[in-house]
């Protein structure tokens, strides 16, 4: 049991999550008991609305959760400093970097940002770590571009070499694959898998790729307009889990060619 | 780092030009001096005492508030738009002019109004620079209040400009019930001065002024991952609201006091980032912040010689000249460039 619990990275008990005002509480999903186990590579699925980014936001902080408990390392959530969070969790969000006028190396360096002194001078390590993680991003290439010179797909790419950069044991990306292209999508889902084996972080994100997401995952969080589930790809198909993903009035899950089809 | 050598070629041709415009700032004005004095002055070893007190005692506190103005004004109009992510904003998107104008308006065209102590109140230099300082820190307290209980950095700007309209719209119901002669002194103040001040006052200007620059380098760090925006910011482990009132702080703390000082300068603050932009290609702050410095006193300097019209016995009004000869070089600029890099 206890060796079981220390591969677990992020945990959670119970938790519900969803919007507080002084007047009234939303809640958007409750009995969230998921686990994030270290050097999985885990995707999020669920309809639009569903609440999935709402749960990323809870997971990584930005909003408070409603109840439950939520532990990273098995410290509570709430009980990390800016700074350590920093440390233990790095972000790939879906808006856009508010000046596009730096270069590929210097936003990848700002990974290191949490590690540098108080005027934010890389030392040595730093450019290394930064070096490694554009190689391990395949973007050597680009490293001397602005960003304003780069497509849609460069970009992600060198959005989750900066999280590498930031040397965590976790990294959640929300929705990596929007506005990409059928070959990038599979492309920088391919690539967290492959990260996630050379370097045995913990990724979870968040697509609507779930054809994907079943080829490539290891673990996948399903959430349902009544629960959210947690398993591998192979026994939520067997679950029949994906055929309680949409209304079936338009489209159906084939558990055979583990993709959905429409309906003629 | 390699960047930082990239533009050391640039850094040393900058600061060789500021020397070069501060001393052709020194030498021009409305009595010819020969170059010679000019440095036998500055040395103390003129033979002629009219000279020496024109050099020391007015154009070297003149040339030096030209640089503290320029400075001042490019870096808090830089920590502005990377603040506000807006190209378009300056020094004084916050209000701390406004705030200025009100108090100094206050002075000047309130006297008729509330009369007794105002009217019998001698309208001195420091009678104006105190009501400034004032007016623009209530502005400042009000802002740094309202930041510290609004999450949306936008909403700050917006705020700002609400109490733009506010104290112009005082100043505009002071303005009907004032006489030509104060409208006058008003007006004057409103063009901006830099020749007014005396060392002990320099010297005021100048530590306000170096507390401001000193909180601006505190902030280059928290700056440069507010490029990424502010979530991103926040997961890097930025006190995001820290942050922001260090940047604010900076910003008021040069702006009010350069208002206060030499006038409503208007137009620096807005453009010297923007073209210290075009010659850095970086948006990096530990870069643009020492590169707008430099930028902001040299085109201060050059617009103050401009101003004093060598030889002649006028001086134009600092505020026309700096927007007569720096909008023209910024439209040109970005013509040229056609490219708007922010």
């Amino acid at each position: 049991m206890k060796e079981t619990s220390q591969h677990i990275i992020l945990k959670t008990e119970n938790l519900s999550i969803g919007y507080k005002t002084k007047k009234e509480e939303t809640t958007i999903a409750t009995n969230i008991n998921i686990a994030l186990k270290k050097g999985e590579l885990i995707g999020l699925v669920g309809g639009n609305g569903i609440g999935k980014s709402t749960l990323l936001r809870t997971l990584t902080q930005v909003q408070p959760k409603l109840s439950g408990a939520l532990y990273l390392n098995e410290k509570p959530l709430e009980d990390y400093a800016n700074m350590d969070l920093a440390k233990a969790m790095s972000l790939v969000l879906t808006e856009t970097i508010a000046s596009k006028n730096l270069s590929v190396f210097e936003l990848v360096a700002l990974g290191r940002q949490p590690y540098t002194n108080w005027v934010g001078n890389l030392s040595e390590e730093d450019i290394s770590k930064v070096n490694h993680a554009i190689t391990q991003t395949n973007i050597d290439n680009l490293k001397h571009k602005k960003c304003f010179e780069l497509s849609d797909g460069q970009l992600q790419k060198v959005m989750i070499a900066r999280a590498l950069a930031q040397d965590t044991d976790l990294i959640i990306l929300d929705e990596p694959t929007t506005h990409l292209d059928m070959y990038h999508k599979a492309y920088i889902l391919k690539l967290l898998q492959r990260l996630v084996k050379e370097t045995g972080k913990t990724i979870l994100f968040s697509s609507h790729e779930i054809d994907l997401a079943i080829q490539l995952c290891d673990t996948m969080i399903v959430m349902t307009k009544t629960e959210v589930i947690s398993n591998t790809p192979c026994t939520l198909i067997e679950q029949g889990t994906f055929n309680t993903l949409f209304p079936e009035d338009l489209i159906t899950f084939d558990e055979k060619t583990r993709s959905f089809r429409v309906k003629k | 780092m390699s960047e930082t050598n990239t533009y050391k070629g640039s850094f040393i041709l900058l600061i060789l030009t500021l020397i070069v415009c501060f001393f052709a700032n020194i030498s021009l004005g409305s009595v010819s001096i020969p170059l010679k004095e000019i440095f036998n002055s500055l040395v103390g070893a003129s033979s002629n005492a009219s000279w020496q007190y024109i050099i020391v005692d007015y154009r070297l506190p003149k040339a030096v508030t030209a640089i503290l103005v320029g400075s001042g004004l490019g870096i808090s109009g830089l920590l502005m738009q990377t603040l506000f992510r807006n190209p378009l904003a300056g020094p004084f998107v916050l209000g701390i002019t406004s705030g200025a104008s009100l108090g100094v308006a206050l002075v000047i065209l309130g006297g008729g109004l509330f009369g007794g102590i105002f009217a019998s109140l001698l309208i001195s230099k420091w009678t104006i620079v105190i009501a400034a300082s004032l007016g623009s820190f209530l502005v400042l307290l009000a802002v740094l209040i309202v930041s510290s209980r609004v999450k949306d950095t936008m909403a700050i700007l917006i705020i700002g400009l609400m109490f733009g309209s506010i104290t112009s719209a005082v100043v505009s119901v002071l303005s009907y019930f004032s006489s030509a002669e104060q409208l006058q002194q008003y007006i004057f103040w409103g063009f901006g001065s830099l020749g007014n001040l005396s060392w002990n006052e320099v010297f005021i200007f100048f530590v306000i002024y170096s507390f401001g620059i000193l909180l601006s380098i505190l902030a280059i760090k928290g700056l440069n991952t507010l490029l990424l925006g502010e979530n991103y910011a926040k997961s890097l482990g930025l006190n995001i609201k820290r942050s922001r009132i260090i940047i604010i702080l900076a910003t008021s703390l040069l702006a009010g006091t350069i208002t206060a000082f030499a006038g409503p300068i208007a137009f620096i603050g807005l453009a010297v980032p923007h073209l210290t932009r075009q010659i850095f290609n970086t948006s990096n702050h530990k870069i643009l912040l020492p590169a707008v410095f430099l930028f902001g006193a040299i085109v201060m300097l050059i617009c103050d010689s401009i101003a004093q019209l060598p030889t002649s016995d006028y001086t134009l009004p600092i505020n026309a000249i700096t927007s007569l000869i720096g909008a023209p070089v910024v439209i040109w600029l970005l013509v040229r460039k056609r490219k708007m890099v922010f």
